[in-house]
């Protein structure tokens, strides 16, 4: 067949694979895989699970965080981490019960809520892509900051008495069974597909998660697209917090903590590259669906929520270690 | 030509039928070496000849599909890095991974190192050896150092040292000299001599043809993954050689400049870096080669780094077209029609885990896209165009950078600036590493961009090619412009005193 190599023409095909074959072999296909098992077998484990407003409470498990596992896959596509999201949530919602007391209504409470979001994004955003600093030291940093300011203003103290209308957000229904939350959640998930894998955006942020210095030296503004994505996945944090105040209808200082850590889990259940350089938005939003189901099929059969944490370790460990273990068992047949 | 029959001696090591297939590719197609104890064999061939295999199976990081490999006469299976340590087996690589942190005995020792009775690091025992056989290659280097502190050279005496330390009876060197200065090479060549007078068998990797005739015994040529030829040396010229790897005869001439030069493009003045070139200033015209030599270290790529808006100048200005630009990014740069190409592909210039088409489209993103969305039909062209332009061998264009020989992967990083259609190209070692086949191509086509009016400088610190390719030549010393010529002053003998900073009048 060498011979033959001079002789053939030099034009290059433009794929190797077809895409049918990628998606098959894709992460996300295996992923949705696992996630339609849970589902079939939560449909045997409740006669409940199948009633469509059991179905639409269960969202409540994922929606609010995968709006933040969004902004997160982008972050660590990039590279860099944030772990300050679940006490941005405690501060915007701190800021938001601290208005309701002066009286400030509805839409003022979401001009405030996204005023400190960008404000926490923009600072994380600042150290890392501004000054250099580590990500990861940086956002356990303001991880403390950010909720230590909450427990200053409340203390062991609550605020409540949202209005009426601030509700909808976390309580209301746009039609039927479909709740508000899940309309944002797939509205989102619709903005940070075409945010990823449409623009020029999203193309710097994979080209600098696989290498900053080549990336930086193709023209793209490394520092500013950092920095962009610190802003973005604060004002996510303010969303999320908005949709789990008004869910709650309360403000404490612990609101959402530990969060942080499901959300990376999310992610990285997800598909992406917790070193950086690759990843998807549907391999996140099937994760969100799966985890959502997991915990949610779980509580239907009353276990406690201690069980449901190490269920979803050994899921995460499980779901990564098994394309590696095909692989090699397929190299060692190979072999 | 059949192998040498006035050789009594067998072979210490000999590799028979060897084939390694790739996806789509078949690497390696029933090749056959034998290495001979206290002699040199050098390895040739263009760059994807299946070299870098042949290495990958010596030191046992792939396997063989089929063939065999005898070490002094028995059949030996090389399953791991690991196996071929013990079989005595060892490669110094073209760039070590070496550990900065780590001592000079730790960096040699690492993995193998002597121990106590109690399983901790016999540190005494190990700083000793490390220094005897430091000794043993003429280098004064305490083993006590950290590694940081040491310079590049001496950090290749460490590499060397490291697979010394092995107790080898075959040594690979994969371009050693590649990273190397003209001293240092001359040291590497006595240390190689050593290493035959010690009885070992060297397998040496090289694209430079004069060290070839220097030090080597016997030949090798691979082609497309098969053996077309080998033999002694000294039944065999430079010609013959470069016609079995290319497999036609090469004109070495470079190609010349065809039409006039245009008006001046590109003006920098007064640039200077606080700690690494002070003052430089030149022009450069349109259909230009400019040619920039000096040794490593001499502060070439940082001013060029500079003019590309990676560091700041603290002083100067660069005028492109009449207007005075200083470009604080490479977005600056690249906006205004200059990019520059890096000396480091692996790390700056390619993005190896992504596609061929993402990478050449990753400078010119703001042309390809619409408001912000990325056309990937686009890419796909501008990838098309600029592939065929370069004759790059790839299965497709989705395909990883990564996977790549390194001469493509050279022709894909040229591609991606070239892609921004800039008006001044900044060529830093544009054929290091990349063998005379593409070599030739990359001059031809250097050439090519010159004379539609693109202006180009080259930073090189190859002498036959700075003084067969430029128009002028600038030499910069320890930071400072020391001295420009022209084409016809320009002599090798001009280029070195320059660069090293002798005196015309104190030849020894």
């Amino acid at each position: 067949m060498n011979s033959d190599n001079t002789t053939q023409s030099n034009v290059i095909p433009d794929r190797l694979r077809s895409r049918f074959v990628r998606l098959i072999g894709s992460w996300e296909f295996l992923l949705l895989g696992v996630g339609i098992l849970i589902f079939i077998f939560n449909t045997q484990a409740s006669p409940y699970f199948l009633d469509p407003w059991n179905l639409s409470d269960a969202t409540f498990n994922f929606t609010e965080k995968a709006m933040i596992a969004f902004a997160m896959a982008l972050v660590i596509i990039s590279g860099e981490i944030d772990l300050s999201v679940a006490s941005i949530i405690a501060l915007v919602s701190t800021c938001m019960g601290f208005a309701v007391q002066l009286g400030v209504d509805t839409p003022g409470l979401l001009f405030i809520a996204l005023i400190v979001g960008v404000a926490c994004g923009a600072f994380n955003g600042f150290l890392v892509a501004i000054l250099g600093l580590p990500s990861i030291v940086v956002t356990i940093g303001t991880l403390s900051l950010f909720r230590g300011i909450a427990y200053i203003v409340l203390g062991d103290k609550a605020y409540s008495g949202y209005p009426e209308s601030f509700a909808f957000f976390g309580q209301g229904y746009v039609w039927w069974v479909i709740t508000f939350e899940i309309v944002l959640f797939i509205v989102f998930a619709a903005l940070f597909y075409v945010l990823l894998h449409r623009t020029s955006f999203g193309r710097s942020t994979v080209a600098i998660g696989n290498n900053p210095t080549a990336a930086l030296f193709s023209g793209i503004r490394v520092a500013r697209v950092k920095f962009i994505l610190f802003v973005l996945t604060g004002v996510m944090s303010a969303v999320a917090a908005v949709c789990l105040t008004s869910r709650l209808g309360s403000t404490r200082p612990s609101i959402a903590v530990g969060w942080e850590l499901e959300i990376v889990t999310m992610v990285v259940l997800g598909g992406v590259n917790i070193l950086g350089g690759s990843g998807t938005i549907p391999g996140v939003v099937i994760a969100a669906v799966v985890m959502g189901m997991v915990t949610f099929g779980l509580g239907l059969l009353n276990v406690p929520g201690i069980v449901m944490s190490i269920f979803i370790g050994l899921l995460l460990i499980g779901v990564i270690a098994l394309p590696i273990i095909i692989q090699r068992a397929r190299s060692r047949v190979n072999a | 030509m059949p192998i040498s029959a006035n050789h009594s001696n067998p072979p210490i090591l000999s590799l028979n039928g060897i084939v390694k297939d790739f996806p789509g590719v078949r690497a390696l197609s029933e090749v056959s070496i034998d290495l001979f104890a206290g002699e040199v064999t050098a390895l040739v061939g263009e760059n994807g000849a299946g070299k870098s295999t042949m290495v990958k199976v010596l030191t046992g990081i792939y396997q063989p599909d089929a063939g065999q490999i005898k070490l002094n006469g028995s059949p030996v299976k090389l399953a791991t890095p690991n196996d071929a340590a013990r079989a005595g087996i060892t490669a110094i690589h073209q760039e070590t991974v070496l550990f900065d942190e780590l001592s000079v005995a730790e960096n040699i020792y690492i993995g193998h190192a002597p121990r106590t009775r109690t399983g901790l690091i016999d540190w005494n025992t190990m700083n000793a050896n490390a220094s005897q056989l430091l000794e043993r290659i003429g280098a004064s280097i305490d083993p006590t150092t950290v590694l940081k502190d040491l310079g590049i050279a001496s950090k290749h005496l460490v590499a060397i040292s490291r697979a010394l330390s092995i107790d080898a009876s075959v040594v690979i060197m994969d371009e050693p000299t590649a990273a190397l200065s003209h001293k240092e090479i001359e040291e590497l060549y006595q240390l190689v001599e050593q290493l035959k007078s010690d009885g070992k068998a060297i397998l040496f990797i090289s694209h430079k043809f004069d060290e070839i005739f220097r030090i080597a015994d016997r030949y090798t040529v691979f082609r497309d993954g098969e053996l077309v030829g080998n033999g002694l040396i000294e039944n065999s010229n430079a010609a013959e050689l470069v016609q079995l790897m290319v497999g036609r005869s090469l004109e070495s001439v470079y190609p010349q400049r065809t039409g006039e030069l245009g008006e001046t493009i590109l003006r920098v003045d007064g640039y200077s870096h606080p700690t690494e070139f002070d003052d430089i200033s030149f022009t450069l015209n349109r259909g230009e080669v400019l040619g920039l030599y000096g040794l490593v270290g001499a502060g070439r790529s940082e001013c060029m780094q500079a003019i590309f808006g990676i560091t700041r100048p603290s002083k100067g200005n660069l005028f492109i077209d009449g207007k005075q630009i200083t470009p604080k990014s490479p977005a600056d740069a690249i906006a205004q029609g200059l990019v520059y190409v890096p000396e480091d592909r692996g790390k700056q210039g390619a993005i190896t885990d992504l596609s061929i088409v993402s990478n050449i489209a990753l400078p010119s993103l703001n042309t390809t896209s619409n408001k912000g969305f990325v056309r990937m039909a686009r890419e796909y062209a501008l990838a098309r165009q600029y592939t065929a332009r370069l004759e790059l061998k790839a299965a497709a264009l989705d395909q990883h950078v990564g996977e790549l020989s390194g001469g493509n992967q050279q022709k894909v990083v040229i591609a991606k600036w070239l892609a921004t259609q800039p008006e001044v190209i900044i060529l830093d070692e544009p054929t290091k590493g990349v063998d005379i086949g593409s070599k030739a191509a990359v001059h031809a086509f250097m050439r090519e961009l010159a004379s539609q009016g693109l202006a180009i400088i080259m930073v090189s610190s190859e002498i036959p090619e700075i003084i067969g390719m430029s128009d002028r030549i600038i030499v910069m010393r320890e930071g400072r412009q020391v001295a420009e010529f022209n084409q016809q002053q320009a002599s090798p003998e001009n280029l070195v005193r320059a660069a090293a900073g002798i005196e015309e009048t104190s030849v020894a």
